[in-house]
């Protein structure tokens, strides 16, 4: 846990963005959240999707991720992609619409990078936004965070 | 509620499209228990690499059936001798059950002992259901935004001879120790009659939900719908393709 808080104040110096400490997953700022767990970080009509760390943590390690096709269409809402963690394949939902310009090649041979680094190293696509007024619909980093302490505590 | 389908025989290609169908396009709970499927078929799991897992020549040798499904987990070759149970549900079906891989697989693992209840050491080891450290059950699963299935394939018994087409997998839980498949497998039938074992099944699904039957032909409209299963038997062209590939 305290190794994870290091990495998160790290990973966020680098990124010039400011992180809650919690207790349990690490939930940066400056991100959109999409209550299926993805995080979006926005740069103009650019944006780039990957999994949270509450997400990653609860699917377990991750043996392969299923990405589209570049220039591929997604629908904020609308599954994209899977995540396969042992046993398991997870949907993953797109939280913007747009064309996929990049997906994450290095994620084929390095599919636990999801685990170690989702927030960094760990993305899965990038996509030019056609609507950047769907980021509304996200939820802020305080809302996504009350929402992983729900989850945590209701079990 | 959960509606409960069964069948004796039904071909496992079958068996998964309507399943892949349930979980996409339904909105109740489902068991689905399939006593034996007809011909030895080989199962992958949806990232598997047929190169990597089976042993290609001898497949298309013999022309055994290979299938990729759409859950994640290892591969299988299934036949008259295995039984299978699945289980389609809403994420709120069972009530405190987080819709994640571990606690799915921890609730079935708790089903499950009601049925093995004093029988054979059985448990649920890392993912797989064992006597003692011997798998006999193997499980799989796919989750979405608002549902998950979890399925099972039981070996009640197999052929030995068919386990030669499967390479041992490189992925591989930790207390099978390296061993080859005959001494990591074990028959359910050495432990419970196969009646018994679906009977039990379904006893220990209906202390978790009220049971209503359902046959094919009431959820055949099911097929109106538009239906793209990811499901697929591979071509020979394909496993050929696929050793090229690996070279």
């Amino acid at each position: 846990m305290a190794s994870r808080m290091l990495w998160a104040s790290r990973a966020a110096s680098h990124l010039r963005i400011s992180v809650f400490h919690r207790g349990f997953s690490t939930v940066l700022k400056d991100l959109h959240y999409a209550e299926s767990h993805e995080w979006v970080k926005v740069d103009g009509k650019s944006a780039t999707v990957g999994i949270t760390d509450h997400a990653q943590d609860h699917l377990g390690d991750v043996v392969y991720v299923e990405l589209p096709d570049v220039g591929a269409e997604v629908k904020q809402g609308e599954g994209f992609g899977a995540v396969e963690s042992v046993k398991a394949s997870s949907e993953v939902y797109s939280p913007v619409s747009g064309k996929v310009v990049e997906v994450n090649e290095e994620l084929k041979e390095s599919p636990a990078l999801v685990n170690s680094h989702p927030f960094e190293s760990g993305w899965f696509i990038k996509v030019e936004m056609n609507d950047a007024g769907e980021l509304k619909n996200l939820l802020k980093p305080e809302e996504y965070s009350k929402l992983c302490d729900e989850e945590n505590s209701s079990h | 509620m959960m509606n409960i389908m069964r069948f004796k025989g039904l071909p496992i290609l079958q068996q998964l499209h309507i399943e892949e169908q349930l979980l996409r396009t339904s909105s109740d709970n489902w068991c689905i228990i399939n006593d034996g499927t007809c011909d030895p078929t080989i199962v992958m799991g949806v990232s598997g690499k047929p190169a990597e897992l089976l042993e290609i020549e001898s497949v298309l040798r013999d022309q055994v059936p290979v299938i990729r499904r759409f859950t994640g987990g290892g591969t299988v070759i299934v036949d008259c001798g295995t039984i299978f149970v699945t289980f389609i549900c809403n994420k709120e079906a069972v009530s405190d059950l987080q819709p994640y891989p571990r606690p799915i697989m921890s609730w079935s693992g708790l089903l499950y002992s009601k049925v093995f209840q004093g029988i054979g050491d059985f448990h649920l080891r890392e993912n797989d259901y064992v006597f003692g450290n011997h798998k006999f059950g193997g499980n799989a699963q796919s989750i979405t935004k608002s549902r998950w299935i979890h399925h099972t394939s039981f070996l009640w018994d197999f052929d030995v001879r068919n386990m030669s087409y499967l390479k041992l997998p490189k992925r591989a839980p930790a207390y099978r120790f390296a061993r080859g498949h005959l001494d990591f497998i074990c028959r359910m039938k050495d432990y419970m009659p196969r009646s018994t074992f679906i009977d039990k099944t379904v006893e220990a699904a209906s202390t978790q939900f009220s049971l209503r039957s359902f046959e094919l032909e009431e959820i055949e409209t099911l097929s109106e719908t538009e239906s793209n299963p990811s499901t697929r038997l591979l071509s020979a062209e394909e496993l050929e393709a696929d050793v090229i590939a690996g070279r």
